[in-house]
């Protein structure tokens, strides 16, 4: 058995070097954005890259998301794969018209004829600290939007898997990148990076039997925090991370719910007309005989992103989601 | 002291790194509408350009016409007809070679037909059977945008990735006044300016959005103007003069494919019908302005300038004419044909692999039409007698 070099990286590493393989295996791979050439993005993921294959394939653009999705649309249908970051979350709004009007339904439009594959990079979610404007969830509008694939990585080894899949993807897609993850590190060997399944589908993150916790991205984390918290009041929480909301595993979120019988959904976005709403109806309509209580949702408030020094009371943490678990012990009548 | 007067009299020193990047003067459009027809310069245009030209317009003409007919026969949702604008279209349209791209607007069904795209074709999306008719790879035409101005950036894009490809390909995108104000628009050319990216901006001002005028939709002194301010060159061109149109959209592909970067043409045209069938212009128009605007119609300028130069004749008129008419006769005949769109479609392009909800969804979708297809037997109910019922 050959050891290979495991060392530490972080979610943002893996994230470049998804691109820079990205780039040195098809030639047609073009990464633009504000700020990704010079200086490699203001969180440096795109760093390196305008370096190694020039500004032609890594393009520092003007400011004006509507006109870098709206050009990588043109870009797609000459034949490149355009790979678009746009800085933040909030600041891809401009960029909704492209993207729900063109880009998504593209593929449609011309009964297949003309696909897009571009690949929208968005950091989002909060934790950061950022001001107004840099902590938004906005995966429920994308997640509506027929046409899309949504994904949201939350480990390193997934950064890089996950982001060469939608690279590769002859669909759009709208790349969630959890940004107060971008410098959580994990074992990883970047040169040997881990094969991961196609994009739809979900994984257990830790096995259990009381209780499944259902989540994603930034919410990972504390989910699995909340589930070692949870043995000393006698829980086995089974953590699921979904990876990809379009398209959604039901088979895989099912099939851990039947195994346990009571469901969490977590994440940062609003409850109210959240992911987490769908998530929850999917799971009552196939797994209705199998629940033992409702299926429950710990979600950001639904109150637009607050500033910085109250987000810690807004965003999902260990202890709503073990108040959650708690409610589980639901008694019917009650 | 006003306040203008106050802002007259402050007046700082440049800071240290100020200089204009560019002399806008070169860029600035001509004072007025540039002309060919009825002028000198008529005599150095290719008759047989003007010939062909001429047969385009008849049947651009005729085709407005006969689409326009199809919305009162219910053939049509809806036609935004374009009778007075044919030679901005057809003007624009031949001026590209085979291997450029046109990124046309919903009102742009002539510039898409000029292309080769089957008249029936060009109807698709009005029609309602699909969004789009045609392979826009086939003839090099983006499928027809219905939002305002977001297809001007694809166009940018298109161009840009062309020429990092090492192909001398020319994008041609076009909108109307209205279009003008839209942030795609404003977004689209400072792209393509910084970009130096081979695109010409057509924008066909027909003198209103809808209801609204250019007057309440720009304070610039013409939409050629505001070229200046990207860095690009702006051009006027009188849009019912289709030598003009296709000489100063030439000049601008030209340019563009030599590594020139983009222009931007106004063509000052006018909407003769009503924006859609089901627009009423005499609510925000007066009669005496759309008289003045057929008295310039373009299809009679290119016919006066031809006859008056011996290029056309009585018989020559009544040729393009009948090849008009044959057009019209054929898209007639095909449009009343039902189209049978086929339910099951509907599944078949939202991605290139269908997501596991999509496929439950199809197998439902199948069923019903299974069920419609075989009914119960209950009484009065015969097969296919349901309205939509699939064959």
């Amino acid at each position: 058995m050959t050891t290979v070099t495991v060392k530490p990286a972080t979610l943002a590493q893996a994230l470049t070097r998804a691109m820079r393989d990205a780039m040195a295996d098809d030639p047609a791979v073009h990464v633009l954005g504000e700020d990704v050439g010079t200086l490699g993005g203001v969180f440096r993921v795109t760093d390196g890259l305008a370096k190694e294959f020039g500004q032609d394939r890594c393009t520092d653009t003007p400011l004006a998301e509507a006109g870098i999705l709206g050009t990588a649309v043109g870009m797609a249908m000459y034949g490149l794969r355009p790979v678009v970051e746009m800085q933040f979350d909030a600041f891809a709004y401009p960029a909704f018209e492209q993207l729900v009007s063109h880009v998504s339904r593209m593929r449609n439009r011309t009964r297949g004829r003309m696909p897009l594959p571009i690949t929208v990079r968005i950091p989002y979610g909060g934790g950061i600290g950022g001001v107004e404007h840099h902590s938004d969830s906005s995966e429920a509008y994308y997640m509506a939007t027929p046409g899309l694939h949504v994904v949201t990585p939350a480990t390193v080894a997934d950064a890089y898997g996950l982001l060469r899949r939608s690279i590769a993807s002859d669909d759009p897609v709208v790349f969630l990148e959890p940004k107060r993850l971008y410098w959580s590190k994990d074992a990883w060997n970047p040169e040997q990076p881990t094969e991961v399944a196609p994009l739809g589908r979900a994984v257990v993150r830790r096995p259990g039997t009381s209780a499944t916790l259902i989540t994603y991205g930034p919410s990972l984390p504390v989910c699995l925090e909340a589930a070692e918290a949870a043995r000393a009041e006698g829980w086995d929480l089974e953590v699921v991370d979904l990876r990809s909301l379009v398209p959604f595993d039901d088979e895989t979120v099912c099939a851990a719910v039947r195994r346990t019988g009571r469901a969490v959904v977590v994440h940062e976005s609003t409850g109210f007309g959240g992911p987490g709403g769908e998530i929850a109806a999917r799971i009552t309509e196939r797994c209705f005989h199998h629940l033992e209580a409702p299926v429950l949702r710990v979600a950001g408030f639904d109150i637009p992103y607050p500033p910085p020094m109250l987000e810690r009371h807004h965003l999902p943490g260990v202890d709503r989601i073990l108040d959650a678990v708690a409610r589980l012990q639901w008694e019917a009548g009650s | 002291m006003t306040v203008l007067e106050q802002r007259g009299a402050y007046r700082p020193s440049p800071p240290p790194a100020w200089q204009p990047r560019t002399d806008p003067a070169p860029l600035l459009p001509d004072a007025e509408p540039y002309r060919v027809l009825g002028t000198e310069s008529a005599a150095g245009t290719d008759p047989g350009l003007l010939l062909r030209l001429y047969a385009q317009l008849v049947r651009g003409r005729r085709y407005n016409t006969q689409a326009t007919a199809l919305t009162k026969q219910g053939r049509l949702a809806v036609y935004p007809s374009s009778t007075g604008q044919e030679a901005c279209q057809i003007g624009a349209a031949l001026a590209l070679e085979e291997r450029d791209w046109l990124f046309p607007s919903y009102r742009d069904t002539l510039a898409v037909i000029a292309r080769g795209v089957d008249p029936v074709e060009a109807l698709t999306l009005l029609r309602g059977d699909w969004h789009s008719g045609y392979d826009p790879c086939a003839h090099r035409v983006a499928p027809l945008s219905t939002p305002l101005a977001t297809q001007l950036p694809h166009a940018v894009g298109l161009a840009h990735a062309a020429r990092l490809k090492g192909d001398d390909v020319v994008a041609l995108a076009m909108v109307g006044d209205g279009g003008t104000s839209e942030g795609d628009f404003h977004e689209a050319l400072n792209f393509a300016a910084v970009w130096q990216a081979p695109v010409v901006f057509l924008v066909q001002n027909n003198g209103f959005a809808i209801s609204v005028p250019l007057a309440k939709q720009t304070a610039a002194p013409s939409l050629a103007h505001k070229a200046v301010g990207y860095g690009m060159p702006g051009r006027l061109v009188d849009g019912n003069d289709a030598a003009a149109v296709h000489q100063v959209l030439g000049e601008a592909v030209r340019h563009a494919r030599a590594g020139g970067g983009p222009t931007l043409v106004e063509a000052v045209t006018y909407r003769l019908d009503a924006h859609t069938n089901a627009d009423d212009a005499t609510r925000y128009r007066e009669d005496a302005e759309v008289a003045a605007w057929r008295a310039h119609d373009p299809v009679e300028l290119l016919e006066r300038e031809l006859t008056a130069r011996g290029l056309l004749d009585e018989a020559g008129i009544e040729a393009a004419r009948k090849d008009a008419e044959t057009m019209a006769a054929s898209l007639r005949e095909r449009m009343n044909r039902d189209p049978e769109p086929d339910p099951m479609a509907l599944f078949d392009h939202v991605y290139a692999e269908n997501t596991a909800q999509l496929r439950e969804q199809r197998a439902l979708l199948r069923a019903e039409l299974e069920a419609e297809r075989e009914p119960s037997g209950g009484p009065g109910e015969e097969p296919g007698a349901r309205e939509g019922g699939a064959r």
